[in-house]
């Protein structure tokens, strides 16, 4: 600032003004010159004789340039800047909801063929054509994803705990940073360790329920850490200290007072990470290979697990293909199913089991 | 014990602590340390079982011309697939993001989020499916359409394949994949962007874009690059969507739409391992540690990148 | 039951910060003894000294003695935890267990630790704490509702009872109306004064109003500066800190907010 402390000369003092009243599109002309767009580009592709891609594309690029050109008449080029990348932006949503509704349109429809008692309840035992079913493949990846959840919990809610509760310093930071680098660990990786691991202990050739697991492990453990990591963090630490100052040993506190106060957030993310590794293919083709008949015992060879059916059922159809692919169909929706099924439990869970507030 | 402790020496550190304590802290920590030691042992083993492959004669390798001949196409499949994917599905993640965040409506913005991680929960298996099923065949136009106009770049340079097995569909059948990992990492820098500073733009009478341009995107850039470089990882190790769609096994070229196209490694590990003997099994994995060698290098940065944003954010 | 606590040259660290220096205090039994001070001069790192509660946080350690009835709390042998079941602690904020009802809060200090008892046995000793804690009437038709269910004086009080409920021998309290409103704050206040015959209770409070209507002796804490520790100024019977106190700083931070 400067020194100067004469009185400045009084600017002269605009005519107050009421707020300019700014030309503005009617709420809902946007939509409807969008509409209208798309319309029209639906009336070009149908005169060139285009498919439904190609009538899409038209209209979006159509509704966007109608809706941005009518601003930019209208409200000016701010404004109509912002229209067009409200277009935009939603048409990016639109655009991320096509596959999905697309993808599960087509399992359902190719997979509802199938869907019935025999799948379920039928192996592929001496089966060659029609008929058979998933009912092996399914039992096995039950029991190896149990398996893989019976190791990955104790040892990643235990890291968890260690994280939140002990660990401090460079130990700390390396398992944290680690453990996000082992989110990263591709599959098919975890299941060449699993192959190797096991390779130099039993010899050639194994291939076992357990080698599966012990894949599925080394990618859930890392989900396991970081979900029950950020929910134990969400504890309030008053009911620690209100433990402690009770004369509650720490193990205590954090078995009987922590990890309940946060079960129903520990349940979500163990389910989520089972819901990530269920479907888990490329590491169990590796290690576990495929049998055509019911094998339960994940020490004992080769089991049947219900993603590697799907992907044999479909890339190594035998004499009748439409019966492979049939199957190959109906075992994606199941594993669609089972997905779907695990989310939803996990929000059951997170509802049902979060602490009463009673009031 | 030295009788002469320094004063600062830690005293009550060595405090009584009951065994119940010792052992279950001692059992937490042994299940952090155990964590690294299963990630040393996936280098170490992985490791074990390539160098058979590694030191082999050139001849003995599948294709007889060395592991560096071998791998060096896969890797090329890889990087060519995953950047494909990463440069789809940037820009509409971060649309998505944006949409979610500030121009969805509120009540059903969430109800969005978890639509589009819905994506993340199908199992790539269902990928391939689709992408065998529909998207290949749907994208046939689209090629013969690529290799008439753009047919002068190296991309496109033909002959546009039949099936649509190739490497662009390769490429947006991964884009579909990653695509929630990256929206879901912008949603959150996005959402965390100061409310004073997206207050003051509007203040300022920014319009809404205008305000995204000023106080969102500046501070959320890193978590998107971040989030961009975690879908790459993924997208590098993708392995059963390329196996099923891709058709694969030539030599290295860079034509996206051809019906000849390199492999990627994930995806010739998944193809040839069951039939595998021998060095074959070597050779393979070798091309894993490889994946796992490109994979951690990438997903090691990007944890950097994230991390080191969330240093200075403040958002504790 | 209530017992007296002997403090000497306590010197309170956090790494290698000194938070609390040469601390000297005799705290009498059956009695209400409180520490008001500026913020940030170390009562209650001192109050959870008395109970090895700061050791909760990484780098903390003490040097001096505190000795109560003839045991140093600070002794080589002496396992924290045993500490934290003869010196109870009441915070700031009511911090009820949310997985626990109102009558599994009150048992809380002996369920978690696994003590076997009967339910008639339980009954007891839930009905004494909370009759203690002057909460029975309120809550003895819904114990088996949840503890956060309650109002906030309410909570407070069932910590309260929570905390008596493992019989200690002395109860810290931290600022434990400062989240509460008057007439709650009254009900505790009245609820203290009935539990001193029965045990030591020391209190932090930041209000001075309070200290002067409750307590027998007060403990004033002053620090010179920020990054100096924080020393027991004058330690005094009530009435004389708030009439005559014997140091001018005393005079000054209870004039400067005191009426």
């Amino acid at each position: 600032m400067s020194t100067d402390t004469r009185p400045a000369a009084p600017a002269p003092v605009p005519p107050s003004r009421p707020v300019r009243v700014e030309r503005r599109l009617p709420r809902l002309a946007p939509l409807g010159l969008y509409l209208a767009g798309l319309a029209l580009g639906a009336g070009v592709s149908a005169l060139t004789g285009s498919g439904l891609a190609s009538t899409v594309v038209y209209g979006v690029v159509l509704g966007t340039l109608a809706v941005y050109l009518a601003a930019r008449s209208v409200e000016g080029r701010r404004k109509a800047t912002d229209r067009l990348v409200t277009c935009l932006v939603t048409t990016a949503f639109a655009l991320a909801m096509v596959p999905l509704v697309s993808l599960v349109w087509t399992v359902l429809g190719n997979g509802l063929a199938r869907f019935d008692a025999t799948f379920f309840t039928n192996s592929m035992f001496r089966v060659v054509g029609e008929g058979g079913g998933a009912y092996h493949a399914i039992l096995g990846t039950l029991v190896i994803t149990a398996l893989a959840t019976a190791i990955s919990v104790p040892i990643g809610l235990m890291t968890a705990v260690y994280l939140v509760e002990y660990a401090t310093g460079r130990l700390k930071r390396a398992i944290t940073f680690f453990v996000d680098v082992m989110t990263g660990i591709p599959s098919i990786v975890a299941g060449l360790f699993a192959f190797a691991l096991f390779t130099l202990l039993f010899g050639n050739d194994v291939r076992l329920g357990v080698m599966g697991a012990v894949a599925l492990s080394v990618l859930m453990i890392p989900v396991v850490v970081r979900s029950c990591e950020e929910v134990l963090k969400l504890v309030p630490n008053e009911l620690r200290e209100a433990s402690l100052a009770l004369g509650v040993p720490k193990w205590r506190t954090i078995v009987k007072v922590v990890l309940p106060t946060a079960i129903a957030g520990l349940g979500t993310g163990v389910t989520l990470a089972v819901a990530r590794v269920v479907g888990e293919t490329a590491p169990l083709l590796v290690t576990v290979g495929l049998i055509t008949g019911t094998n339960l015992d994940p020490f004992d060879g080769r089991m049947a697990t219900l993603p590697v059916f799907a992907y044999y059922q479909l890339t190594q159809p035998g004499t009748d293909t439409q019966a492979f692919l049939d199957r190959a169909w109906t075992a994606a929706l199941v594993l669609i199913i089972l997905v779907m099924a695990l989310n939803v439990v996990a929000r059951l869970i997170s509802r049902l089991l979060a602490p009463k507030t009673g009031r | 014990m030295t009788a002469t402790k320094a004063p600062s020496e830690p005293r009550s550190q060595r405090a009584v602590r009951r065994p119940g304590d010792r052992i279950f802290a001692g059992s937490a920590k042994a299940s952090g340390i155990f964590i690294l030691l299963v990630l040393a042992g996936v280098a170490a083993f992985l490791v074990s079982e390539a160098v058979p492959a590694l030191t082999a004669p050139a001849e003995d390798v599948p294709g007889g011309e060395g592991l560096g001949a071998y791998v060096a196409p896969l890797v090329l499949g890889t990087l060519l697939g995953a950047v494909l994917a990463l440069l789809v599905a940037t820009p509409l993640a971060v649309g998505i993001a944006l949409y979610t965040t500030y121009y969805a409506p509120r009540r059903v913005a969430t109800g969005m989020g978890y639509v589009i991680d819905l994506l993340a929960a199908i199992p790539s298996v269902v990928y391939g499916f689709w992408g065998l099923a529909v998207l290949a065949p749907a994208l046939v136009p689209l090629h013969v359409w690529a290799a008439d106009t753009l047919g002068f770049l190296p991309f496109f340079a033909g002959p546009a394949s039949t099936s649509g097995r190739t490497m662009l569909t390769v490429g947006l059948v991964l884009a579909v994949m990653i695509l929630p990992i990256i929206s879901a990492i912008s949603r959150e820098v996005f959402s965390q962007a100061p409310a004073l500073h997206r207050e003051a733009a509007l203040a300022l009478g920014a319009t809404r874009w205008e305000m995204i341009r000023m106080a969102v995107l500046p501070y959320g850039k890193s978590g998107v690059i971040g989030g961009a470089m975690l879908g790459l990882g993924r997208a590098l190790g993708e392995t059963m969507a390329v196996a099923i769609v891709l058709s694969g096994g030539a030599g290295a070229t860079l034509n996206l739409i051809s019906s000849s196209n390199p492999s990627t490694i994930a995806s010739n590990i998944a193809l040839r391992f069951p039939e595998a003997t021998g060095l074959g099994i070597n050779t393979l994995i070798a091309s894993g540690l490889v994946l796992f060698v490109i994979t951690l290098a990438v997903n090691m940065l990007a944890r950097w990148i994230v991390n080191r944003r969330a240093d200075f954010s403040g958002a504790n | 039951m209530a017992k007296r606590i002997e403090v000497s040259d306590l010197n309170i660290y956090y790494g290698d910060f000194l938070a609390v220096e040469g601390v000297n205090v005799a705290i009498e039994p059956r009695s209400i003894t409180a520490l008001i001070g500026p913020s940030g001069c170390g009562k209650s790192t001192f109050l959870r000294s008395l109970n090895r509660m700061h050791e909760v946080i990484p780098g903390a350690r003490v040097e001096g003695k505190v000795v109560m009835d003839g045991q140093d709390l600070y002794g080589a042998d002496v396992d924290p935890v045993d500490v934290r079941r003869h010196v109870g602690m009441v915070f700031q904020r009511p911090n009820p267990f949310p997985t626990m009802s109102i009558y599994e809060n009150v048992l809380a200090g002996n369920r978690l630790n696994s003590r076997r008892m009967k339910k008639s046995e339980a009954d007891d000793v839930v009905e004494r704490s909370l009759r203690g804690a002057n909460l029975w009437n309120e809550v003895k038709d819904r114990l088996d509702r949840p503890g956060s269910g309650l109002s906030g004086g309410q909570q407070q009080r069932l910590c309260i009872a929570r905390a008596i409920a493992v019989e200690p021998d002395v109860l810290l309290m931290d600022e434990p109306c400062s989240a509460l409103d008057p007439i709650s704050t009254l009900a505790i206040e009245d609820l203290m004064t009935e539990l001193k015959d029965r045990f030591t209770i020391v209190i932090v409070t930041h209000n001075m109003q309070q200290a002067a209507r409750v307590s027998e002796s007060t403990g004033f804490f002053n620090l010179n500066g920020v990054g100096q520790p924080g020393r027991l100024i004058e330690f005094n019977p009530t009435e004389k800190i708030f009439s005559n106190p014997d140091q001018k700083a005393t005079e000054d931070y209870i004039s400067g907010r005191f009426g």
